[in-house]
């Protein structure tokens, strides 16, 4: 087995711990050599600018090269060619890859059968560790702390990935969670399972006002146009679900808003100057995060 | 008279007894007993102490494979698997799926990537409380029982 990171349940707690500290180096110091001569491979069969970037910037701020494609719809070079052949013929020229895939399990194929580390940036709906951990880092920089962190989540429960990655990373750390959203796009049973093995203490509503005020993190999520059956339901739901200023109001000092962007319009532009907003931020603490996590999996030993 | 029928009748071979009366037909095609050229005997909606009514498949003169155990033992896993040597119950074939299933059946899930580029299936078997659950090994998604669509290879 290399040392891939295809999901966040591939870490355990101290690999997590372990992570979130050398990110918190790198905030302190991101320009370092410690990939010189390294070449890394960013696989995009999807665009994503967001993730490909940091990334890619990741890599080049540790004296490292880029190598890949965007997108395979216009990439002459892989249409038609198995993920298994790319994979063979890219492991032949980098040090590890960077893969986005539409379709879910991608990239835990391509870790089995690559000779070179994998690095999961999304399969389709299924994955994306560094989100993952890139929220933590957030949590734990914004609370100092992970551990007994009450926690509201909002949004598309059924289907976020983001969501349940979340709900699997912080189950070390004794969180409480409150799970908010419409009927149609409730947290999964085996989420719920899940929480009451590890005896996480979760409670469900359909309303959002008012059921942060006792939060540490608010974490929000888009809801989808295209996960609805109904149509009407999404145009009565997606207002519902819209966070303003003036719902923040009789929260807790402490309280962060995080969202793992972009976002549609689940926060109102009234909440960005706030100093509860954390988004923005969030966003950029990914880059930290993901040189932790090449310097992991390409044994810098900075991790 | 059930014991009778079912040890008399089979001298080498196999038989699957207490199958659902529902499920006797996919484990003929399955096993492709359409085409089968040696004794075969079908029996469904059979009188059944435990199940009410069943069915039956007996086999001569062929031993189930592996493979072949797994796929019963996926669409009927109440079934039971007696191999027959000379008139008697040489094995008792469990059925157990063991911890993970290979290239037996499909992902359930339309955007899994063992649906569009060839690769074999692989399934983690979760068995908690009597409930089994088949989880793919690459797009994580559960696949349920009614779900389960066989390769055919
Ligand atoms: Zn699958």
């Amino acid at each position: 087995m290399n040392n891939s990171l295809v999901s966040i349940t591939d870490y355990n707690k101290e690999d997590i711990l372990s992570i979130l500290d050398a990110a918190r180096g790198f905030e302190k110091k991101p320009d370092r050599d410690t990939l010189k001569g390294k070449v890394v491979a960013t696989l995009f069969y999807e665009p994503s600018t967001r993730t490909r970037l940091s990334f890619e910037t990741a890599v080049v701020r540790l004296g490292g090269s880029v190598i890949g494609f965007s997108d395979s719809g216009t990439s002459s070079s892989t249409k038609g060619e198995t993920l298994n052949d790319t994979i063979r013929m890219v492991s032949c020229y980098a040090d590890a890859i960077v893969i986005r895939h539409p379709l879910d399990g991608a990239a835990r194929y391509a870790a089995e059968i690559s000779p070179i580390p994998v690095v999961n940036a999304g399969d389709g709906s299924n994955q994306h560790p560094s989100q993952t951990l890139l929220d933590l880092y957030s949590i734990r920089k914004t609370q100092g702390t992970l551990e007994n962190l009450k926690i509201c989540i909002v949004g598309d429960l059924k289907y976020g990935r983001t969501v349940h990655s979340l709900i699997e990373a912080m189950s070390y750390f004794k969180p409480e969670f409150k799970f908010v959203s419409p009927d149609e796009l409730k947290i999964p049973e085996e989420y719920k399972i899940f929480c009451r093995k590890h005896n996480i203490p979760f409670t469900e509503t359909a309303e959002l006002n008012g059921s942060f005020n006792d939060a540490d993190i608010l974490y929000m999520t888009r809801v989808q146009k295209e996960r609805f059956q109904d149509l009407m339901e999404y145009e009565r739901v997606k207002n519902v679900y819209t966070l303003h200023n003036a719902m923040i109001k009789n929260t807790k000092p402490n309280l962060r808003i995080l969202h793992p962007l972009p976002r549609v319009n689940e926060i109102s532009m009234d909440v960005d100057k706030n100093k509860k907003a954390y988004y923005f931020q969030q966003a950029q603490n990914g880059l930290y995060v993901r040189q932790a996590i090449l310097s992991k999996v390409l044994k810098t030993g900075d991790v | 008279m059930e014991k009778e029928l079912k040890v008399a009748a089979l001298k080498n071979g196999t038989v699957i007894d207490h199958i659902p009366t529902e499920k006797v037909f996919k484990i003929v095609s399955i096993l492709r007993l359409k085409v089968y050229g040696q004794l075969l005997t079908i029996g469904n909606n059979l009188d059944s102490k435990r199940m009410g009514r069943k069915g039956i498949i007996k086999i001569s003169n062929r031993i189930l494979s592996d493979e072949e155990t797994s796929k019963i033992a996926l669409v009927a896993p109440n079934a039971s698997i007696n191999i027959i040597r000379d008139y008697k119950v040489v094995e008792k074939r469990a059925l157990l799926l063991g911890d993970e299933i290979h290239d037996v059946m499909h992902c359930a899930n339309p955007m899994c990537i063992t649906n569009h580029q060839p690769i074999p299936t692989k399934f983690v078997v979760i068995n908690e409380d009597g409930i089994v659950r088949l989880k793919c090994k690459y797009c994580t998604k559960e696949v349920l029982q009614d779900e389960i669509n066989l390769k055919k290879k």
